[in-house]
């Protein structure tokens, strides 16, 4: 994890930089088809987190030899808007968001059913406007729901949240300085019906134990987030509901 | 993971793995727990400030370390310096391409580096030469050779072994040569899943056939300092909790053996 640093980032009583106890989420916003031509589309508010997410498919996959005769493709693209950090970012993908982009494609992919759609491939286009910490999860968080919105057949949604470790205490859903200083991050994607774990990386220093309390307070989010991402897309067909009815 | 040259394992090989899974024996006749024969040849190129020579199985890879002066990371300005990078050398696999960094082989230099960079296995507070100014810069390259499965554990075994035997070049600069200054010592293991069956150490027709896969690294007091799954199943968390102990588990033995 980040430098060593003079921050305290939690108190004696638990209370974190910003206010929050150590199981408490950043407020989560999700809308959805904020977009005109994508087949599916998505915008998430995360914290300071900026994130839109656009989906088009399934469709054929191209170049031709990366189709797959038995299932469809996922390909999703984590991308980062030069502005959306404090240092200008280079435009572009860097080592970190072609790594970034194959687990999220991974974790998707673990949610979708591929098999209806041989040859084929579905796009997932992450842009991230403005980072906050937990971009990743912010963002497969927003485009399990894009992917939804987009009409296409899943499992399951996809939750991502985090968990780390600040202070030597296991906090959730890390914020910026936290990221920055503290002493661990946990990034996990799950299937909230299952809780089956379809993402997960890890760095910094967990003994076993921590590592219990981290999945255990993740696993509990989870629950929340799911209902913020339903509520997103049961609104979406409220509204269409309304538009038919006048 | 590529496929083999046919992109696809037979589907004869691939019954009688599954068969044998179910009665806890692997393909090669390994118990799930039991990696393949390691073998760590050090200072293979003496050119180098430190290298190694990694033989798991039948996948080999070699690691070079170098080590230079320059400048540190703006955020960072009183620490040395480190960047892992992995070549996929076309001779290793038929179809593996020689040009940029694909994605495996970023996934694979990234997985790598973080077990190393977060166990603090190098001391980088040791690495400054000026503050703010002037700091070592290591570098470790990685070249895969010939690929038979896990390159994430060959590679990350080559490059703690490398960087063990790492010199910091100090007399190019009017100083002295100095061991790289070594805090501890991070093992990775990986461990996939066949028919639900956790194994560490897959060979290619593992790799092939598994659904999902994790990388652990721990350190010497059992502490996990990197994770990452991989590939696109899935994970109970009972099953995580499992790999986790394989991991630290197997990796003190290897620690023992291979990496003192």
């Amino acid at each position: 994890m980040g430098t060593a640093s003079d921050i305290k980032l939690i108190d004696e009583n638990n209370i974190r930089l910003d206010g929050r106890g150590p199981d408490e989420l950043r407020p989560i916003k999700i809308e959805t088809n904020v977009l005109n031509r994508a087949d599916g589309s998505s915008f998430i508010e995360w914290g300071g987190n900026k994130i839109m997410v656009a989906v088009y498919g399934p469709r054929e996959a191209y170049p031709k030899h990366n189709q797959d005769i038995n299932k469809a493709i996922v390909k999703a693209r984590y991308n980062m808007a030069a502005f959306s950090v404090d240092e200008r970012k280079r435009p572009g993908p860097d080592r970190r968001s072609v790594e970034i982009s194959k687990v999220v494609s991974e974790a998707l992919e673990a949610a979708i059913m591929v098999e209806l759609f041989p040859r084929a491939q579905i796009d997932v286009f992450i842009e991230v406007l403005q980072a906050d910490a937990g971009t990743r999860i912010a963002g497969l968080t927003a485009a399990s729901v894009a992917v939804a919105s987009a009409g296409i057949p899943m499992r399951d949604m996809v939750v991502g949240c985090t968990a780390g470790k600040v202070g030597n205490k296991i906090v959730l859903d890390l914020s910026k300085e936290e990221d920055n200083f503290g002493q661990a991050d946990l990034p996990m994607g799950i299937l909230p019906k299952s809780d089956r774990i379809v993402l997960m990386q890890m760095d910094g220093d967990l003994s076993v134990e921590e590592f219990e309390q981290a999945t255990s307070m993740i696993m509990k989010a989870t629950k929340r987030i799911a209902q913020i991402q339903r509520e997103a897309l049961t609104k979406k067909y409220e509204i269409q509901q309304k538009e038919q009815g006048e | 993971m590529p496929k083999d040259a046919l992109g696809v394992l037979s589907e004869i090989k691939k019954s009688f793995i599954t068969k044998q899974i179910k009665e806890g024996r692997r393909g090669d006749g390994r118990k799930p727990d039991e990696y393949r024969e390691l073998r760590i040849q050090t200072n293979y190129v003496p050119r180098a400030n430190g290298s190694a020579l990694v033989e798991l199985g039948k996948t080999k890879i070699l690691v070079g370390v170098k080590i230079d002066a320059g400048e540190p990371f703006p955020d960072t300005p009183n620490l040395g310096v480190f960047t892992t990078n992995v070549e996929l050398l076309p001779m290793a696999f038929p179809t593996f391409e020689s040009g940029p960094p694909n994605e495996m082989s970023i996934e694979v230099a990234r997985v790598v580096d973080r077990g190393i960079r977060e166990s603090k296995m190098v001391d980088f507070e040791k690495l400054v030469i000026e503050p703010g100014k002037k700091v070592w810069v290591v570098f470790v390259d990685i070249n895969v050779l010939d690929y038979d499965g896990n390159l994430f554990d060959a590679c990350s075994y080559g490059a703690v072994a490398a960087l063990k035997t790492a010199v910091v070049p100090g007399s190019k600069y009017g100083g002295k040569d100095t061991q790289l200054p070594i805090n501890n010592t991070p093992v990775s293991v990986t461990i996939v899943k066949l028919d639900d069956v956790m194994v560490c150490d897959p060979d290619l027709e593992e790799e092939q056939m598994s659904t999902t896969r994790v990388t652990i690294t721990t350190t010497e007091d059992g502490h996990i300092r990197a994770m990452q799954k991989g590939d696109l199943g899935y994970f109970e968390l009972d099953e995580i909790r499992k790999a986790i102990k394989m991991s630290s588990d197997t990796g003190s033995i290897i620690r023992e053996k291979y990496l003192k």
